[in-house]
């Protein structure tokens, strides 16, 4: 069960960091790009966001053979969760760049700086330390997606549960301890994110505050 | 003669069927200090915007230093190194320090060495009287303090002007005067400024020349001697006494402290 809680870090790991990345590009072309970025982003978004996790992991791991793709069954996983991070992730960061607002955009510009290196130094680490809070849902939210893994035998907590669940016909302690397992993950998981979010504090940015 | 600084030829602001404002000319010559003033909502801001190509101009030129701003193919943050820029509700950058909000155009836009723009930027926070707030958050000072940094960051990039967008229509009256006394002495030192504010005591007391402006045109502009005693235009005479009878009596009560 220890290499199953393992490879669910893994899978939430992974997860994370691919959506990040898709996310903040996405968002970044949502805000800032031109009329085709936009579309395509507001696309990707919609089409992650609107059907099941499920759905997409299916899609990747038998649906892309079809056309010629055949991913292993960890790196479907990885992809699809990776895939539907972004999406909510592309969400939260846009909500938090409409939130810095066109004036610190104004000011860099003011200061001589281009359009990009005013993204780069003023309104992301803004745009990013705003995100946080609500940010936070979703990494805890995916730790817990990953299980959806088991459905194409990707060896995680969850398909380890069910293996000694049928061993030692014991469902109820196998599934129990899974759940305890979620459960310190989750906290764990919590406790960071918060200690994140109070380290890159800046006194008077944020959400609510008095800002404008 | 020396050429001016900044010269716009008829220019002119249209947003759909609303004219912003309409053939503006003037120029102004290095270490002038001018002030434009004027009723709410007569494109004084957009004017200081579209000098400094924040927004774009539907006709007419802008020189700096000779050269013609807005065309196309323009280097605009080129242009826009050379402008300093102030504004009415500071727009610092809020996630660094005083020193770092002063910083970062000389080391992005300049590309100075970090040690280098660390120097040059508490001279200038020295500048503006706030040595000891470096390394202060923006949501750690006052509003008056906010726009000194403001300030020092326009400064910081030796500007060839500087356009200040009613720099202390944002602050409460008790931090007006800080703001003003740094603009006087950067005044005094000859930088070449152009000024939009309702601050009447200011224009009269450092402006080389007062420009009035109403519904997107130049009613009347001279010297402030000319435009409070002897105003040709009913309307600037008008003005005047209205806003005079507004900001009097903050001014007086300011003077006796």
């Amino acid at each position: 069960m220890l290499k199953g809680t393992i490879l669910t870090l893994e899978l939430t790991a992974v997860g994370i960091g691919m959506g990040l990345i898709l996310g903040l590009a996405a968002a970044l072309a949502r805000v800032y790009g031109g009329k085709w970025a936009r579309w395509i982003s507001i696309g990707y978004i919609e089409l992650f966001r609107g059907t099941p996790i499920l759905v997409q992991l299916f899609l990747v791991y038998y649906g892309l053979p079809g056309i010629g793709i055949t991913l292993d069954r960890l790196t479907s996983a990885f992809l699809a969760l990776g895939l539907n991070s972004g999406a909510y992730q592309a969400e939260y960061l846009r909500g938090a760049f409409l939130a810095v607002g066109e004036e610190q955009m104004m000011a860099g510009r003011a200061v001589g700086m281009s359009r990009w290196k005013t993204i780069r130094y003023v309104i992301l680490p803004q745009a990013l330390r705003l995100a946080i809070p609500s940010w936070a849902n979703e990494p805890v939210a995916l730790l817990k997606s990953t299980a959806v893994a088991f459905l194409i035998a990707v060896p995680d907590l969850m398909t380890k549960a069910k293996a000694i669940a049928v061993q030692t016909y014991d469902p109820i302690g196998a599934y129990l301890a899974a759940a305890v397992l979620y459960l310190v993950m989750v906290f764990l998981l919590d406790q960071f994110l918060k200690w994140v979010e109070r380290t890159t504090r800046i006194p008077g940015l944020e959400i609510e505050g008095k800002k404008a | 003669m020396a050429a001016p600084i900044l010269e716009l030829k008829n220019v002119t602001k249209i947003y759909g069927s609303n004219v912003i404002f309409k053939n503006i000319s003037f120029s102004v010559k290095e270490g002038d200090a001018i002030v434009i003033i004027g009723p709410s909502g007569t494109g004084k801001s957009t004017l200081l915007r579209c000098i400094n190509l924040l927004t774009p101009l539907t006709s007419g030129e802008v020189y700096l230093d000779g050269h013609e701003v807005n065309v196309k193919g323009k280097n605009e943050d080129e242009v826009r190194q050379h402008i300093g820029m102030v504004f009415q509700n500071f727009l610092l950058f809020n996630h660094l320090t005083a020193l770092d909000n002063v910083v970062l155009g000389l080391t992005k836009v300049k590309g100075m060495k970090q040690e280098q723009a660390i120097e040059k930027g508490r001279h200038e926070l020295k500048r503006v009287g706030l040595a000891d707030r470096a390394e202060h958050y923006p949501g750690q000072l006052s509003g008056g303090q906010q726009q000194r940094v403001a300030i020092a960051r326009a400064l910081a990039m030796d500007p060839r002007v500087m356009l200040f967008d009613e720099p202390t229509s944002a602050l409460d009256p008790e931090l007006i005067g800080e703001v003003l006394s740094v603009m006087e002495s950067l005044a005094r030192e000859n930088m070449t400024m152009l000024v939009v504010t309702h601050e009447m005591g200011f224009a009269r007391e450092v402006a080389d020349r007062i420009i009035f402006m109403e519904k997107g045109s130049i009613v009347e502009e001279g010297s402030p001697d000319q435009l409070f005693r002897h105003a040709k235009s009913e309307r600037t005479r008008e003005f005047l006494g209205k806003i005079g009878d507004l900001y009097g009596k903050k001014e007086g009560a300011k003077k006796k402290k």
